[in-house]
C-alpha cells in the first residue's frame, strides 16, 4: 500500500497540506470516492425511496439497498435483514436499550458495562436502567489500560441480563478481547452489544465469528459521511425486539383501530431515511475494502507505534496508559500544561487533535485526569505527521514553560 | 511562532497562570461560589470578604488551563477595594468585550490586555469568563455551582 497514494484520495488533506489532522478517532477525513457518491447522487439519483413507481426512485431504493448488502457484507452478516441503518452508534445503542432491554429488565436485574466506555454506551443504559429499576456496573480497567478480567467471574453473576462493551477504546485505544468476554457472557445465556465504533476502520470485523448479539458502527469514523451508521443484530432478536420510532416506511397498515409493522429491518427505520448518507457509506466501505484490512492495520499500528515510542522520549510526557493490545488513539498530558493550552499552540502550529475528556469521563475519574490530550490515527497519516507532531510538543513546552 | 499565539501566551498571560495573585483561601468569607468548565475540568473557586457594600478582600483557588488561571489572578487584581456595584459593572463589560459585543475592554489594567489575544482564539473564550461567572456567582449568593461549557 502506498501511502502517499492513499493521502492524495483526500480532497481536504490535498487542500490543506501543512495540516496535520491527528483527530481521526473523533472523525475521519473522507476520499474522494466518497465525496462524489455524495454530489452524484444529488446530481443524478436524488429520489425519495421504497415508494416511488418512477425509475429515478427504483434506481436509488437499490442503490440504498445496495449498501445494506456492503455493511452485511463488511461485518459478515448472515443476512441483510440484519442490517440497520441508524444515525450513529449513539442512536443504536438507544435504539437496542429502548426496545430490546426495555423488554426483559426488571428491578434489580444488572447491566454490565466497562470503565473505559463511552458515554454513548452508558448514558442510554442507565436510562433504560432508571425505568426499569435495574443497574448499571462496571467491570474495572487496569492501570495498562486493559479490562481487569480476573474480575469477571464475580460480575458475571445471574443478576446480569446484558453485557455491552467497546470494542476499541476512544481514549485508551485499548482493543479489547471481545470474542473471550461474548463467550463467557453466551454460557451464562447473556446477550452482547459491542460498540465498534472505533474498531471497524482499523480491522476486520465478523459478527457471525464474534456470536455478538448486537454490533455497532458510526459510518463518519470510518471514512464515510455523518448521520448515518449501522446496527447489527441477530434476526431472531431484531424480529422479536418492538418498534422504535414510529412512522412511514416501518408499517405495513396504518389504521385508527390498528397499525401494523414490517419486519427488521425496515421495522427500525421510520420516515424517509439518510438514503445519500447510506449510499456514501458504501462508497466508504468499498474505500476500506480496496485498501485491504491488512494493509491499514499493518499501516497504522507502525504509526501507532512509531508515535508513542517518539512520544516516550518527549520529557515531562506522560502517556495515559501503555499496553501492547492498542491502535488508533494515544491519550497524554504534558507535565504543568493544561491540555486545552497543549491544544491551542498545537492548532498554531497546523496539528489539529483533541483535548478534553473525550465522552469518558468516568474513565478520566479512574485515572485521576480532569483532561487528556489525544492523539488518533487514520489510514492517511504518516510518520511525517508523527514527526511534525512530536515537534509541535516541544513547542508547546517553549512557549509555557518560557 | 504566530503573532496571535505571542499575544495569547505572554510574558504576562503565563506570569499570572503560573504564580497567580490572591491563590488562597480567605480566613473570613462572607461571599462565595464554584464553577466549573465539566468538558475540560477548570475548576474555580471564588472567595469574597464584603463589607459595607465594597469587596475588601478577594481570592481564588482552582486548578485549569493557562487562560483560566490567569483570568481568575488578573480578576482578584482589579475587582479588590471595589464597589458591588463597580464590580458587577467590571463582570458585564469584560463578559461583552470576550464574548465580541464590545470593542473596548474598559479596564486600565497593563495585564488585561493579556486577555485581550483570547479573544482571537473563540474556542477558549470560556476558559476567561469563567471566573468572573463564578465571581458574579458570588456576589449575587447563587446557590447553585456555575457550570461552563468550552471546546473538549
Amino acid at each position: 500500500m502506498n501511502i502517499e497514494d492513499i493521502k492524495k484520495d483526500f480532497p481536504l488533506l490535498m487542500n490543506h497540506p501543512d495540516l496535520v489532522y491527528l483527530d481521526t478517532a473523533a472523525s475521519s477525513q473522507k476520499p474522494s470516492s466518497v465525496i462524489q457518491a455524495i454530489s452524484r447522487y444529488y446530481e443524478h439519483e436524488n429520489a425519495n425511496i421504497h415508494r416511488g413507481v418512477y425509475r429515478l426512485s427504483a434506481e436509488a431504493t437499490a442503490k440504498y439497498e445496495q449498501s445494506r448488502i456492503k455493511a452485511q457484507k463488511f461485518l459478515n452478516a448472515q443476512s441483510p435483514e440484519e442490517i440497520v441503518f441508524v444515525r450513529g452508534v449513539t442512536e443504536a445503542i438507544n435504539l437496542v436499550a429502548q426496545t430490546f432491554a426495555k423488554s426483559f429488565l426488571k428491578k434489580d436485574d444488572e447491566i454490565l458495562l466497562t470503565e473505559m466506555e463511552h458515554h454513548s454506551n452508558i448514558v442510554p443504559w442507565q436510562l433504560v436502567a432508571e425505568s426499569c429499576g435495574a443497574k448499571v456496573k462496571t467491570i474495572p480497567v487496569l492501570d495498562n489500560g486493559e479490562l481487569d478480567l480476573n474480575k469477571l467471574p464475580n460480575l458475571l453473576t445471574d443478576k446480569v441480563k446484558l453485557l455491552s462493551i467497546v470494542h476499541v477504546s476512544n481514549t485508551l485505544g485499548t482493543i479489547n478481547p471481545i470474542k473471550i468476554l461474548i463467550a463467557q457472557a453466551k454460557k451464562l445465556g447473556i446477550p452482547v452489544f459491542i460498540d465498534g465504533a472505533q474498531a471497524v476502520s482499523h480491522m476486520a470485523v465478523d459478527v457471525q465469528d464474534l456470536d455478538c448479539d448486537f454490533y455497532a458502527f458510526s459510518g463518519h469514523k470510518v471514512y464515510g459521511p455523518t448521520g448515518i451508521g449501522v446496527l447489527y443484530g441477530k434476526k431472531q432478536h431484531l424480529n422479536n425486539m418492538p418498534p422504535y420510532h414510529g412512522g412511514g416506511d416501518m408499517i405495513q397498515s396504518v389504521s385508527f383501530e390498528k397499525t401494523t409493522y414490517k419486519q427488521a429491518p425496515q421495522k427500525f427505520e421510520a420516515g424517509t431515511p439518510n438514503i445519500c448518507g447510506a449510499i456514501a457509506l458504501g462508497a466508504a466501505l468499498d474505500f476500506v475494502k480496496a485498501i485491504g484490512f491488512k494493509e491499514i492495520f499493518d499501516h497504522e499500528l507502525q504509526i501507532f507505534n512509531y508515535a508513542r515510542e517518539c512520544m516516550k522520549k518527549v520529557a515531562g510526557l506522560a502517556l495515559m496508559v501503555e499496553n501492547i493490545n492498542s491502535i488508533g488513539a494515544i491519550s497524554f498530558n504534558l507535565e504543568g500544561i493544561h491540555p486545552h493550552d497543549v491544544g491551542t499552540i498545537l492548532d498554531a502550529h497546523n496539528i489539529a487533535i483533541r483535548a478534553g475528556h473525550h465522552c469518558t469521563q468516568p474513565l478520566m475519574k479512574r485515572f485521576c485526569l480532569s483532561a487528556t490530550v489525544r492523539a488518533s490515527f487514520g489510514v492517511y497519516n504518516t510518520d511525517e505527521d508523527v514527526d511534525k507532531f512530536i515537534t509541535g510538543l516541544n513547542k508547546v513546552k517553549e512557549i509555557i514553560r518560557r | 511562532m504566530s503573532s496571535e499565539l505571542t499575544n495569547l501566551y505572554s510574558e504576562i498571560l503565563l506570569e499570572h497562570s503560573q504564580q497567580p495573585s490572591n491563590f488562597k483561601k480567605l480566613p473570613v468569607v462572607s461571599n462565595y461560589a464554584h464553577g466549573t468548565n465539566p468538558l475540560c475540568g477548570d475548576a474555580v473557586d471564588v472567595y469574597l470578604r464584603i463589607e459595607e457594600g465594597k469587596i475588601k478582600e478577594i481570592s481564588f483557588e482552582g486548578q485549569g488551563c493557562a487562560i483560566c488561571m490567569a483570568s481568575s489572578s488578573m480578576m482578584t487584581e482589579c475587582i479588590k477595594g471595589l464597589t458591588l456595584k463597580e464590580a458587577e459593572k467590571l463582570f458585564e463589560g469584560f463578559r461583552d468585550y470576550m464574548q465580541g459585543h464590545k470593542q473596548e475592554l474598559g479596564v486600565d489594567l497593563e495585564s488585561f490586555e493579556a486577555l485581550s489575544g483570547v479573544k482571537r482564539f473563540p474556542m477558549r473564550v470560556k476558559c476567561a469568563t469563567l471566573p468572573w461567572h463564578v465571581l458574579n456567582a458570588a456576589l449575587n449568593n447563587e446557590k447553585q455551582d456555575i457550570s461552563e461549557e468550552c471546546s473538549g
